[in-house]
């Protein structure tokens, strides 16, 4: 079976850390960090009026049909995307083989400075992402809840 | 697989339903959809050409409650059902914690039926997944059509692991909610043996 990622605290705190230094240096309107499978991790900047769940499935769904294409020019894997708009730009990044990291930006931002400051930030990431993976795997870090819903809380949740 | 955020207290799980071509997977999200609460459903996302087939795939993000202080969030998505987006398929079905299978159950799609199946089968192996350990139930949709198989017929065909299995006219609703809620049952389950 594929490992389940499990996200605590401390490394949200320096996820979101790394993503609130991104936005601001590189002047960026938004920043998301999505896992693979389309759930959004962290977010900082301008984020209230974006629909960041959509936004997260769609980006998800874009990078893998993207890997599909690169698979089958037998890429291993395309690392960037950029996506130019009017008024908005979109700026995808690989990190760690694991999660997508997304920049949108507007005229107060270039694509040059995008590109320098989501290089350092993919840095830092891939650290704290490693480490996650690690404590995912091993259940470190807190006791499990899960082990201790009964039939009853599940049932619960479907009584409507 | 689920993602588990302890620090804003959410479990995240994917379902995919899978099924051959037309046999309804995007009707039943469509029905879930339009009776779900507008709290506990985001926006529905359909990637359909214009004459209304899944081009990639229907999304739709739905809130299901708490759990030991746990919200439970589970993202459905459909696959598309004609057999030349296979490519397609296979990427939706990444990081996958539960599946429903639909079934058509008119006489005339029954080849259709089994060759989703087994496309199903052979993805998921493709991914690492083996169907067998993996939340899953079928529906036999369309059951209002005169041209129905009987169930014992589909049920041998379509189910031979006798994987629990529901009987469903999807427009109506029929079955839909009872197909969701076993599969979100079981992928819970499967989360606290995880655990």
């Amino acid at each position: 079976m594929i490992q389940q990622l499990v996200m605590y605290e401390e490394e949200l705190q320096q996820i979101n850390a790394v993503c609130e230094i991104l936005h601001r240096d590189s002047n960026a309107r938004a920043v998301l960090l999505i896992d693979k499978n389309g759930q959004a991790m962290a977010q900082a900047g301008d984020t209230h009026e974006l629909d960041v769940t959509s936004l997260s499935s769609l980006t998800a769904g874009n990078v893998a049909a993207t890997g599909g294409i690169a698979s089958l020019l037998a890429e291993k894997e395309f690392a960037g995307q950029f996506l130019e708009g009017e008024k908005t730009s979109y700026h995808v990044s690989i990190v760690g083989q694991r999660v997508i990291l997304v920049v949108l930006f507007d005229e107060r931002s270039s694509l040059g400075l995008v590109r320098l400051r989501v290089r350092k930030a993919a840095n830092e990431l891939t650290h704290v992402l490693d480490v996650m993976v690690k404590k995912s795997a091993s259940g470190s870090g807190q006791p499990s809840v899960f082990s201790e819903i009964t039939d009853d809380d599940i049932d619960n949740l479907f009584n409507d | 697989m689920s993602f588990i955020n302890y620090s804003s207290r959410e479990i995240n799980c994917k379902i995919v339903y899978y099924g051959p071509g037309l046999c309804g997977k995007t009707t039943n999200l469509q029905y879930i959809y339009n009776k779900t609460n507008p709290e506990a459903k985001g926006k529905m996302i359909s990637l359909a050409t214009e004459t209304e087939r899944t081009l990639f795939f229907d999304f739709l993000p739905l809130s299901l409650g708490e759990i030991r202080g746990f919200k439970t969030r589970f993202h459905l998505y459909t696959v598309p059902g004609q057999v030349f987006y296979d490519a397609s398929r296979k990427l939706i079905l990444k990081g996958v914690d539960g599946v429903v299978y639909v079934g058509d159950s008119q006489m005339e799609r029954m080849e259709a039926n089994i060759e989703s199946l087994e496309n199903l089968g052979s993805n998921l192996q493709e991914q690492g997944y083996d169907l067998a350990k993996l939340p899953y139930v079928v529906q036999y949709n369309k059951r209002d059509l005169p041209n129905a198989i009987p169930l014992p017929e589909l049920e041998e065909a379509l189910n031979p692991t006798k994987v629990p299995s529901f009987e469903a006219v999807a427009p109506k609703g029929v079955g839909v909610f009872d197909t969701l809620k076993a599969v979100a049952k079981l992928v819970l389950t499967e989360l606290r043996k995880g655990g």
